[in-house]
């Protein structure tokens, strides 16, 4: 019994890490798919559980620092548990239970070979997320950054031999590598000349107003790469896609969160002042890459790539939490700053949740059958009935419908930006109206989007006959799915003690918690800031539409005619109905893409009226991959051709160019 | 007697660097191997006329490490080469002669003027003959740029390490002993794997013109 207490949590965290690396060994030297679907995917997430349960102890709890004499010598690496890292850590290890569990089951068809590979770069990559989170130095930190960038690089390109699939790893891995250039420079900014790397340095360091800017900047750009911040965006819709989907789940719930970290720790805890127009522009941002996300996902017809652009939107929502807080740290209103990193954080958890509950239904939906285009699915409620209960839990959650989780991080965001203060900038007073209604709209539409999502593939009629006999999901899916859409429920439902569960962190951040404001009338009703002005009890909501949907069952059965009926879904009452005569996943996006053109480069192939084998297409473009990174091939490509000429390929003029170059350092000692 | 040696250094540098011009405006390979031979031979007479002058003892193995090497192991691999090689002569410069010249004595004004501020620094008794060894530096290299062929290319590379000599004795009173047995020891060496590089080359395009060598770059 002694040995469990005297256990700190960073001594459990270090031991899930090396766990998860013999996992990973393990797979690589076993490369059979029984025992590594039946035994090391399981057991990986009992390690996630055990890694859930420490951070779990560890927040709040006093901060553990520890010592790896691993690295360079003379340069150790420092590890540093605190109420910031245990909750990102509880988001690792909550998150990647559900997902472990339901790689059991997914990968089981995969070759031994190719899944063994796949089993080691999955808790490399696991290993490394959870390092990222415990590092306290810059060198750890950019060494398990890299790792985590290269084994999702490799994960993403599991399937190489498609040639998109190497394409996307390649955008993938280029945009990682730009982020993690600018990360290191900002950590280079940082440690301010004294060549000591560690976090602590860093923390004591003074920086003045501009070089604690361009920490910022560089901050924001470095991790927004890997969060997917606009403009930064462009390898998620490529990489998800690509990838399989527990991998998609896992980076598109967790590593994007893993930028979301690195945000929040550089800039409230590494950099010592922090400027209002940083949480402007992250604001504007954070609001840029919600609307953008959002728009482009209600267009989208290939599903992953519109949960993409769904995490896209999320991210931006994230975003928009971290601006709000770091404009009212730096007026000093630390109560609303701490009820939007709540709001910001609690986000950031749901997220991890619903979407890899919804990345790996549609993993489902892809294995039952082999079909990732909505305009081919449909009716899926049928043969999958388990499957379509989970993905609507999922679905409903990320759509921000009361009493799941989405509805609760939403509304204390908004109720942020609702009970602001007079901030004592005019500026700043009307972005945030603007702001948060341009919220309510990114909401909203994500609401729609979901309907889409759903409606398309569970809904309606098969769109091809053979999906009426896909099968249902197995034990191992179930499981994962359920674990994910039961967090979700939770998370929604007791939202209280959640908050307390983020307190210590919002201490540590801004120096102000919301626990006991959100308490204060029991555990069942949330209230941010006082009864009087905002109060909500999701319990209370739920039983209300619970009993209300009973009553009105019974009602209906009671007064009507009492018969069930089956027929054919979405008929309408026409005579002869077909499967194609549902509305499509082009066709629901329709309207948005007419009231948001500008925004897309859409091409469309209409056929002429005599055409007997007619063909419609259409396809929007992102514009931003258009201006922003087209130009910048272009520029590269002219400048490496002049280089290129510099290359004759004859000895004597490269014999030359160093001539010409001593001469010319010759003449400048001179 | 200091003035006499000293005269008898700064004859020794305007040796060198006659020799020098000499190797730039010589066409055949083995004519060009006997110059190389005799500046290694006019390096070694001055730098013992260094070490009599300036009671500098470590600059007697420096000569003789010289003599040896320069003078008769490397002309005489030199020898055997061309002679393996079947390439006597050599008429094909890419920049004509008399260019070349203009362009070295371009050169040697640089070198001087660059070699003036250190000249007063060194208190060596050779300090003068600095500019001549940084000049025969530069002279060697723009000797490498002009060719065509690999031969005189190495040719030019080993009286570049000449000049580097010449001019660590002129300044410093040469290097320590440790760093020119390395260098010597390089020098060889470099002979040995270049010698090695010239059958492969001629094995692959036929010819030792290095101008074949361009097709090895990426279109």
């Amino acid at each position: 019994m002694t040995i469990v207490t005297s256990l700190l949590p960073i001594d459990v965290t270090l031991g899930v890490i090396t766990y998860w690396l013999l996992l990973a060994f393990a797979g690589l030297l076993l490369q059979n798919t029984r025992t590594i679907t039946r035994v090391i995917f399981p057991a990986g997430a009992i390690g996630a559980l055990v890694l859930a349960a420490a951070a779990l102890s560890g927040l709040g709890g006093p901060v553990n620092v520890a010592m790896l004499p691993l690295g360079l010598p003379d340069l150790p690496f420092h590890l540093r548990m605190d109420s910031l890292s245990s909750f990102f850590m509880l988001l690792l290890g909550a998150a990647s239970i559900g997902i472990s569990l339901y790689s059991a089951g997914y990968f089981r068809d995969y070759a031994g070979n190719k899944l063994g590979l796949l089993c080691f770069e999955y808790h490399i990559f696991l290993a490394a997320m959870a390092l990222v989170f415990l590092a306290d130095d810059a060198y750890l930190f950019m060494v398990a950054w890299e790792t985590m960038a290269l084994s999702s690089y490799f994960l993403v390109t599991t399937n190489h031999s498609i040639p998109d699939t190497r394409r996307a790893g390649f955008i993938y891995l280029l945009i990682a590598h730009v982020g993690a250039i600018a990360i290191l420079m900002c950590f280079g900014v940082m440690q301010g000349g004294h060549g000591d790397y560690t976090f602590a340095t860093m923390r004591n360091a003074h920086l003045t107003e501009f070089w604690a800017s361009v920490t910022f900047l560089l901050a924001l750009f470095g991790f927004g790469a890997k969060a997917g911040i606009v403009p930064l965006h462009v390898w998620l819709p490529e990489a998800h896609p690509a990838a399989p989907s527990p991998i998609s789940a896992m980076m598109s719930g967790i590593m994007l969160k893993t930028a979301i970290y690195g945000i929040l720790r550089v800039t409230f805890d590494l950099i010592d002042v922090q400027l209002w127009w940083w949480g402007a522009l992250a604001l504007t941002l954070g609001l840029i890459t919600a609307l953008f996300g959002v728009i482009f996902a209600a267009v989208q017809t290939d599903m992953k790539r519109l949960l993409a652009y769904s995490s896209i939107e999320n991210i931006g929502i994230i975003l928009v939490g971290i601006g709000l807080t770091l404009t009212f740290h730096v007026f000093h209103k630390d109560g609303v700053a701490a009820l939007a990193l709540t709001a910001t954080l609690y986000h950031a958890l749901n997220h991890a949740f619903m979407k890899g509950l919804l990345f790996l239904g549609t993993g489902s939906v892809l294995h039952a059958t082999g079909e990732r285009e909505l305009g081919k699915l449909g009716g899926l409620i049928h043969p999958m009935p388990k499957l379509a209960l989970l993905v609507l839990v999922g679905a409903l959650a990320i759509a921000g419908l009361p009493p799941l989780n989405g509805f609760v991080s939403e509304w204390l965001m908004l109720q942020a930006f609702l009970l602001s203060p007079g901030l004592p900038h005019s500026y700043l007073n009307m972005l945030v109206p603007i702001a948060a209604a341009a919220l309510v709209l990114a909401s909203a539409l994500a609401g729609y989007v979901m309907v889409k999502f759903y409606g398309v593939i569970f809904l309606g009629q098969p769109r091809e006959e053979k999906f009426e006999d896909a099968h249902d999901i197995g034990i191992w899916e179930r499981l994962g799915l359920g674990w994910l859409a039961l967090g979700s429920i939770l998370l929604g439902i007791f939202p209280v003690f959640v908050i307390l569960l983020i307190d210590p962190v919002t201490q540590m951040m801004v120096g102000h918690t919301l626990g006991h404001s959100a308490a204060q009338t029991g555990w069942l009703w949330l209230t941010p800031l006082e009864p009087g002005r905002a109060s909500y009890s999701p319990l209370i909501l739920f039983l209300i539409v619970v009993v209300g949907v009973i009553f009105t069952m019974l009602a209906v059965k009671k007064y009507y005619h009492g018969r069930l009926r089956h027929g054919p879904a979405w008929d309408c009452g026409f005579p002869e109905q077909t499967a194609r005569m549902q509305d499509t996943a082009e066709g629901f996006g329709q309207p948005i893409r007419q009231i948001f053109e500008p925004f897309f480069g859409v091409t469309r192939i209409v056929p002429t009226p005599f055409d007997k084998h007619p063909h419609y297409r259409g396809e929007s473009r992102d514009r931003i991959w258009d201006y922003a990174y087209l130009p910048i091939a272009w520029i590269t490509e002219k400048l490496s051709a002049l280089v290129g000429r510099l290359q004759h390929g004859r000895t004597h003029i490269y014999l030359l160019y160093s001539f010409l170059t001593l001469l010319a350092l010759l003449a400048f000692i001179r | 007697m200091e003035n006499f040696s000293g005269q008898l250094i700064n004859l020794f540098a305007a040796l060198l660097l006659l020799i020098a011009f000499g190797m730039l405006s010589q066409r055949r390979v083995l004519s060009l191997i006997n110059l190389f031979a005799l500046q290694g031979l006019v390096l070694s007479v001055s730098t013992a006329v260094v070490a009599y002058t300036s009671h500098q003892n470590h600059l007697y193995y420096s000569a003789a490490l010289t003599l040896v090497l320069k003078v008769l192991i490397l002309p005489w691999i030199l020898h055997r080469l061309i002679r393996k090689l079947n390439v006597k002569w050599d008429v094909e410069t890419l920049i004509n002669i008399p260019t070349t010249m203009l362009v070295g004595i371009a050169l040697v004004v640089f070198a001087f003027n660059l070699a003036a501020p250190i000249s007063l620094m060194a208190g060596t008794i050779t300090k003068s003959s600095l500019g001549i060894a940084m000049a025969s530096v530069l002279l060697s290299f723009l000797m490498m740029i002009t060719r065509s062929k690999a031969v005189p290319q190495v040719i030019g590379f080993l009286a570049m390490e000449n000049g580097l000599f010449f001019a660590a004795t002129s300044a410093t009173y040469g290097m320590p002993m440790v760093v020119e047995l390395g260098i010597a020891l390089d020098v060889l060496v470099g002979m040995f794997i270049l010698g090695i590089f010239f059958f492969q080359i001629r094995e692959t395009f036929d010819s030792l013109d290095l101008k074949h060598m361009e097709k090895l770059k990426e279109e």
